[in-house]
């Protein structure tokens, strides 16, 4: 009877194809929306990823994500670095200024200042030059992305692309000579502003005269150190706020969870792709049973009882949901690969699978239940009608 | 006398919420074994129905129709749908084939349903196309034959699982004369014997001659029956 069912199904290719592509299109829809909003999300706190070898960030208790600078006093670093279990600390100056480009021009770049002896906390990927180039006077180094786009100088043709900034160049900052010492490959923030690097010192001086300019002290743990044991130990010593770095991600990118449209407004999209799909899936599944009505009904006056029916359309919702579900994510997988190296951002971890998995159940069931509620009430007298 | 189909009295009221259509108003019929039985009678007049409560497909409102001595309506629907799987075969004006299946595949229904592995189904199914003379085309789908074709492999569909009782509903309607003719012929030659009966409906004066015995209907009785066993 399974194989009656399958026949059925694949007989009527229309049909077939239609449910499949209903089905197809909601999994699609709830996994690259996700993944889009997820890759976004993941962006909020790209920086935290990109310094990467810390263990732990302290910063002032008020801050409430990457990007919410609240600048503590310097001497909280020799605070910290007397804390037992830290291996070292380091300070970090993480800030907004303006940047004059040579043709006149502000930008706004988020400028990074690493400690002077170590340089801590670097870009992850260099393309040209070295870290080390920052030890030269007034060095600094560019993101890529930036040096092409935001702080190239202006194309001599109206409406070209501008021309990259390159090693040698010059920018200003605060009035004050920054020489393009390298070009690094750092990921996406959520802004897109320029990434410049340069020591923690020259970063104070290029930044408007303050009391406090420590944005974050940088901490690697004793071999064998407890974070959690380290953390706590940190919060007591000085008052101030210390979270591991995947704390510090969490609370970052809660925030933007919390203080930003963006998760409703891609829920308003997973949703209605949900809603779109199992409307076109359920319709056009259910139509298909309502058009074999007559064909169950002749099943069913030949002797086939009810709970075989029901197994026959569960296999065929299981057959197609399938299939969409795997065309569906296939296609997402697709266009994750293909959009790799481009400002969309895109991360597709396995629980995307599972959600977008269940709803395309969801829906499956759903259409199979309606159909099967359909054909169990079929009387089978109606094989005789005309 | 061996009795195929014994009804008493046998009731059928439709109700349609807006209105009641007495379509059965006390039946009295008996059709033996081996016997070919038609029922003829004016349109709307009850025949359908009747042939629905034979079958087991459904259930009067009064009176009893026993079918090889059972009582259907006291029967567990489990049972029924095992009795109906074993001993009832359809043919219907329609043809009514499932039309992703091809003939042999859609011959074999009956038997997958009773149980029997597809492979053996289907060749069974072969074996008995070529009684009706389909041999050759049990590869084909239902949109590839004509409708005496069509037919005829509905005939071997309601044959192969060999029922005692065949019922059809206006089998020759939908074909011309000669095909109608044909289709007839093989009802009553590989179709009927005499462990088997046929139930059939018809409008269709030409084959009247095929009965052994007609029961005219009108107005959900049965007002007289022709010929003699
Ligand atoms: N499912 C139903 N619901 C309501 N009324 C019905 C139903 N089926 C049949 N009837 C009515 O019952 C009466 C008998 O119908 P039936 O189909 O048995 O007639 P018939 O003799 O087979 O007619 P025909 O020759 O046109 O096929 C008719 O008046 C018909 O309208
Ligand atoms: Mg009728």
């Amino acid at each position: 009877m399974y194989y009656i069912a399958l026949k059925m199904l694949i007989g009527d290719k229309g049909k077939y194809i239609g449910i499949v592509m209903g089905l197809t299109f909601a999994s699609l829809i709830m996994t690259q929306q996700p993944a889009i909003f997820l890759g976004l999300m993941t962006r909020s706190y790209s920086f935290i990823t990109d310094v990467g070898l810390p263990d732990i960030w302290v910063m002032d208790p008020k801050v409430q994500f990457v990007d919410d600078i609240k600048p503590l006093q310097d001497t909280e670093l020799y605070r910290v670095r007397g804390i037992s279990g830290v291996e070292w600390a380091m300070p970090m100056y993480k800030g907004l200024l303006k940047a004059r480009l040579t043709d006149g021009t502000f930008q706004t770049c988020i400028v990074v200042g690493l400690d002077d002896a170590t340089l801590t906390g670097g870009p992850p990927v260099m393309l040209e030059g070295k870290i080390d180039d920052l030890r030269r006077s007034d060095g600094v180094i560019v993101d890529i992305d930036g040096a092409r786009d935001k702080l190239g100088k202006p194309s001599p043709v109206p409406g070209g692309k501008p021309i990259p900034l390159k090693v040698g160049d010059v920018l200003e900052l605060n009035d004050l000579r920054a020489i393009v010492v390298g070009i690094a490959k750092v990921t996406r923030t959520f802004q897109s502003q320029p990434v410049v690097y340069t020591t923690y010192s020259r970063a104070k001086s290029y930044a408007p005269k303050e009391r406090k300019l420590l944005s974050f002290v940088l901490v690697k743990a004793k071999q064998g150190q407890n974070l959690v044991e380290l953390t706590r130990r940190i919060r007591e010593t000085t008052g101030l706020a210390a979270y591991t770095q995947a704390e510090f991600k969490t609370l970052t990118f809660e925030y933007f969870m919390h203080n930003t449209g963006i998760p409703i407004n891609f829920g308003i999209s997973v949703l209605l792709g949900f809603i779109v799909g199992a409307a076109i899936a359920g319709q056009t599944f259910y139509n298909f049973t309502l058009e074999n009505l007559r064909q169950f009904g002749v099943l069913k006056a030949m002797g086939t009882s009810n709970w075989t029916l029901l197994r026959m359309i569960l296999l065929q919702a299981v057959l197609v949901g399938s299939i969409g579900y795997g065309l569906g994510v296939g296609l997402t997988a697709l266009f994750g690969y293909a959009m790799r190296n481009t400002i969309l951002a895109f991360k597709f971890p396995w629980q995307l699978l599972l959600f977008s998995g269940a709803g395309v159940s969801l829906i499956c069931v759903f259409a199979a239940i309606i159909s099967i509620l359909k054909v169990i009430r079929l009387e089978p007298a109606i094989v005789f009608k005309g | 006398m061996d009795l195929a189909v014994r009804c008493q009295n046998v009731v059928k009221v439709y109700d349609t919420g807006e209105q009641k259509v007495t379509a059965l108003n006390g039946i009295n019929l008996d059709i033996a074994v081996g016997e070919l039985m038609m029922l003829v009678g004016p349109s709307g007049c009850g025949k359908t129905t009747l042939i629905s409560v034979m079958a087991g497909i459904l259930d009067q409102d009064d009176g009893s129709c026993e079918v090889f001595g059972e009582n259907l309506i006291d029967m567990r629907s489990r049972d029924k749908l095992n009795f109906r799987a074993h001993n009832i075969g359809f043919v219907f004006q329609a043809f009514n084939l499932l039309p992703s299946l091809n003939a042999a595949e859609n011959v074999s229904v009956p038997l997958i349903i009773n149980g029997m592995k597809r492979v053996e189904a289907e060749r069974k199914a072969t074996s008995v196309l070529e009684q009706v003379g389909l041999g050759e085309r049990a590869t084909s789908l239902p949109s590839q034959l004509s409708g005496g074709q069509q037919q005829r492999v509905a005939i071997a569909r309601a044959l192969v699982h060999s029922p005692r009782l065949i019922v059809c509903d206006e089998p020759t309607s939908a074909l011309d004369h000669e095909t109608g003719h044909n289709v007839m012929t093989l009802l009553k030659d590989v179709a009927l014997h005499k462990d088997r009966t046929l139930v059939i409906v018809t409008h269709d004066a030409r084959i009247f001659d095929f009965a052994d015995r007609i029961a005219e209907m009108d107005d959900g009785h049965i007002i007289k029956v022709k010929g003699a066993r």
